[in-house]
């Protein structure tokens, strides 16, 4: 019960989010990124809920002026993600062989590096923002894919459907594309819903580290980090942003673990080592 | 037997191999000149062209490929632009306080993990059962960085009974550079005050960075149990009149040991990369220091050097889990 609220409430505060950012419509009073230096680290109070940052911006704006910030980078994260891993893993799974043990050989060395280690230094590489980020991460999480979507089509191809089209005089396109593909949707559906969590964890840790949306942009994690050198005198400007994340984090997770219930009760937690 | 090992050893180097390929790559399709930034802004063209030559950035990429590899096991990663030392020094000197960090967090999240996992199954869909999963989902879900703030306001602002950051007090000497790990050092040099206080600096960042792994133990942990206990030998052990204790903890938890093992491996590159991020909230001069000092003043070469050691101690660390089946568990398939 409890778990649905929290779900609910963060479903519809991240489509008003997207939904007021697209519209250009200002749900909060204050500009997020507008200076007000006569209101310099201002406490929460009923004008500022949630306090002002060195420069007088406003909190809660910032805050709330974050969230589409967040989801974009994530939805395009599993985005691409998604269609690099399942391209590979049925690729993989379906051809067998060489062509298997190349594609997996790449996937591992992919897995073989601590995630967050690896995306800072592919975004470093590129210089840091939201593009480099975004790739960054997708090169992160593909491998899970990949790798989750070869081992169901290894089970699939050998079934009778399969010889049936084949039979029917199917192209192998055809047979990957019209025949596997749709077999293997509730599938990546289910990682992309557990996945949303862990990519809005990884990708506040590299704007944490500098690496993401660059300033002034309101990035909740780089709030974090901006909140450094004033602890721990305004606890305010760590706190809310912090809680943002948990907030839409834990709302996505427990999404996860329902509808992996639901669609597929024998896969395991995910394993995405964030 | 010896086929299994053989086969990991070499699939291991083959991953070491690919991981040099690719910070190799990464370090050549920098968008800025390394030589230029070496050289700094207003140095000349002339300059420029003679750090590069110096580095060896004229040469095809072949053969600079091999420089790199020889370095490499050379120990030698080159010259930090920031700290203007070697990077092999660097490492060195910062890696023992993550190390440390890490270890001590692995150590309890896997008993906590443990512990709480296997309570939770065994009293599944009781009162202990729902509040551990609810410590689940806070731990995957909370980020860690937010985490230590949270424990630092706590701790340190409101309650004032642990330290806000920092390896020991300010003004504390450092006891003689033996291990680089603080709490073994301050033992050999005999000072237990010294080991006191190091310890109560680690409480807090040990704690913060062992819940998500620990969350993630407790998954599998209470996963695998469950599976187990529905086993045809635990009714048997039961019906024999084995007491339930030892039930769990002879049959139940020995026999899920495996994936424990497994997940132990795989949560250290969670816990590598949770330490990078909450050494900075804590203020400890470790890796994550380190590489956040590299990322802001563009230090490729500090970059590409953490991620290389990085990843070959995760690629180490999994190949050791990996080899310790054998051991643990006779019936595994050697394949």
């Amino acid at each position: 019960m409890v778990a649905v609220v929290i779900v609910g409430a963060v479903v519809l505060v991240s489509i008003l989010s997207f939904v007021a950012h697209v519209s250009g419509f200002s749900l909060t009073t204050y500009d997020p990124i507008k200076m007000n230096i006569t209101a310099s680290l201002k406490p929460p109070t009923f004008d500022h809920w949630m306090g002002t940052d060195k420069i007088g911006r406003d909190t809660l704006a910032r805050v709330v002026g974050g969230a589409w910030i967040t989801m974009s980078v994530s939805f395009a994260v599993l985005a691409v993600a998604a269609v690099i891993g399942t391209g590979v893993g049925i690729v993989a799974g379906f051809f067998g062989g060489l062509v298997d043990e190349i594609l997996m050989r790449v996937t591992d060395l992919f897995l073989a590096f601590p995630a967050l280690i690896l995306a800072a230094a592919i975004a470093a590489t590129f210089g840091g923002g939201m593009g480099p980020t975004t790739v960054a991460l997708a090169a992160v999480f593909w491998p899970w894919y990949a790798r989750v979507i070869r081992s169901r089509v290894l089970s699939l191809k050998e079934q009778e459907f399969v010889s049936a089209a084949r039979a029917l005089g199917a192209s192998r396109s055809y047979l990957l594309v019209v025949t596997l593909l749709p077999m293997v949707w509730p599938l990546v559906l289910v990682q992309l819903t557990s996945d949303v969590g862990f990519v809005m964890l990884a990708s506040s840790g590299l704007s944490f580290l500098g690496l993401g949306a660059q300033p002034p942009a309101p990035e909740w994690g780089a709030m974090i980090f901006d909140s450094l050198a004033q602890q721990p005198r305004a606890w305010w400007l760590g706190v809310f942003p912090g809680a943002a994340i948990a907030t839409v984090a834990i709302g996505f997770n427990l999404l996860g673990d329902s509808l992996r219930d639901y669609l597929d009760p024998s896969l395991g937690a995910s394993e995405a080592g964030i | 037997m010896l086929r299994f090992i053989l086969r990991r050893l070499v699939s291991t180097l083959f991953l070491l191999a690919g991981v040099m390929v690719m910070t190799f790559a990464l370090a050549r399709i920098l968008p800025g000149d390394p030589a230029r930034l070496i050289a700094g802004a207003r140095a000349g063209p002339g300059a420029v062209a003679a750090v590069r030559a110096q580095l060896g950035l004229d040469l095809p990429l072949a053969q600079q490929f091999v420089h790199y590899v020889s370095g490499i096991f050379h120990g030698d990663f080159g010259r930090s632009i920031i700290t203007r030392r070697p990077i092999s020094q660097d490492i060195l000197t910062f890696f023992p306080a993550t190390c440390e960090l890490v270890i001590l967090a692995s150590l309890i999240s896997l008993v906590g993990g443990v512990a709480l996992g296997a309570a939770s199954a065994v009293n599944s869909s009781g009162k202990t059962d729902a509040a551990v999963r609810v410590i689940s989902v806070f731990g995957l879900s909370v980020p860690d960085f937010w985490m230590a703030l949270i424990a630092q306001l706590i701790f340190f602002s409101v309650l004032g009974i642990l330290p806000f950051g920092g390896r020991l007090a300010t003004g504390v000497a450092m006891p003689p550079y033996v291990t680089g790990f603080l709490s073994v050092d301050s033992l050999l040099a005999g000072r237990l005050d010294l080991f006191a206080d190091a310890l109560r600096h680690m409480i807090l960042p040990v704690t913060v960075l062992a819940i998500p792994s620990m969350a993630v133990i407790i998954r599998v942990v209470r996963t695998t149990m469950l599976d187990v206990l529905s086993a045809d030998y635990i009714r048997t052990a039961r019906a024999k009149g084995i007491t339930p204790f030892k039930v769990y903890l002879r049959h139940a938890l020995a026999n899920s040991l495996l994936p424990i093992v497994t997940v132990f491996g795989l949560n250290m590159g969670l816990l590598i990369s949770g330490a990078v991020l909450v050494e900075l909230i804590f203020n400890l001069p470790g890796l994550g220091r380190y590489t956040a000092d590299a990322i802001s003043g563009s230090d490729y070469n500090a970059i590409m050097a953490i991620t290389l050691v990085v990843s070959a101690a995760y690629i180490v660390i999994n190949l050791v889990v990996d080899l310790s089946y054998v051991l643990l568990d006779p019936r595994v398939e050697l394949k």
